[in-house]
């Protein structure tokens, strides 16, 4: 499934997708940055409710194919368009962390 | 990160590699707030590399001189109510007096503090990995204040390497006194 797919469903929102077609092959959750820096693989689903810049950072490092938003967090406007120009896709959610996983892990 | 020791670690870490012959750890907690202070004497920074210590794209989209360091333990401290603030004297621009200085304050009862950790871990793999090197350690809470100084310790063992086995083992020993009694 394409991070595009993912945000097309309806408990999902597309907040910057500047590479929709990356594939989504595994969902990490966690919301320790250091923590998750070292344990997300590559093209996981990146599930948190941290909304510092600095998740863009982890996202890149850890070559997550999208950070999702869980519990409707947002983010600042500037953040969003740092995103946009490093290429880091954001969806959102009012789901929990939980039900996301599980939304995403029965279309995997 | 999980402990305040990993990020005394990670930030120290920055120090060395700045060429700082002396950095200092200086812990001062009271009963509300934890003020973690990391002094050094390497070759500082200007002004324009400090105004993006704090952005992690500057820091990891380039050489990553700096990490994620400063990053995360500024979310850490700022997640409890606290602040960082990084001060830092150019080489170029103050030859006799350079160094940088970062102070973060923690908010010790706030739910999302993270716990300090086994600092004297930190203080020995410190010097484990940098024996060249001096640190100065203190951790100042309730009427304690214990201490560690590897220029003391230089002027005593004279010719004995501050990573050999016998004295790495003598430093955590003394560290864990001073913490239990």
């Amino acid at each position: 499934m394409t991070v595009k797919e993912l945000a097309s469903l309806k408990e999902f929102k597309s907040v910057v997708l500047p590479e929709p077609k990356r594939e989504i092959c595994g969902v990490y959750i966690g919301d320790l940055l250091s923590w998750v820096m070292g344990r997300a693989s590559s093209n996981d689903a990146w599930i948190t409710i941290m909304s510092n810049v600095n998740v863009l950072a982890v996202a890149s490092l850890a070559d997550t194919s999208c950070i999702i938003l869980a519990e409707g967090v947002t983010l600042e406007n500037d953040i969003i368009e740092t995103a946009e120009q490093k290429g880091i896709n954001i969806i959102s959610s009012d789901l929990s962390a939980y039900n996301i996983a599980v939304t995403i892990g029965k279309m995997l | 990160m999980k402990e305040l020791s990993l990020n005394i670690l990670d930030i120290v870490e920055n120090s060395v590699k700045a060429g700082a012959s002396l950095t200092e750890i200086l812990i001062d907690e009271n009963e509300e707030t934890l003020s973690l202070t990391i002094k050094d004497n390497g070759c500082g920074m200007t002004n324009e590399v400090l105004q993006t210590v704090t952005d992690p794209f500057y820091t990891t989209r380039t050489t990553r001189k700096v990490g994620l360091g400063l990053p995360l333990l500024k979310l850490e401290c700022e997640m409890t109510g606290g602040n960082l603030t990084v001060t830092s004297k150019h080489i170029n621009e103050f030859p006799n007096e350079h160094g940088t200085c970062v102070h973060a304050v923690f908010y010790k009862n706030h739910i999302d503090y993270t716990p300090l950790g086994d600092v004297i871990a930190s203080i020995t793999t410190l010097i484990q990995g940098h024996p060249d090197r001096d640190f100065l350690f203190s951790h100042k809470f309730e009427d304690k204040n214990v201490c560690l100084d590897t220029r003391e310790l230089r002027t005593v063992l004279e010719d004995v390497p501050l990573d050999s086995f016998e004295v790495i083992k003598w430093i955590k020993e003394f560290l864990n006194e001073q913490y239990i009694t």
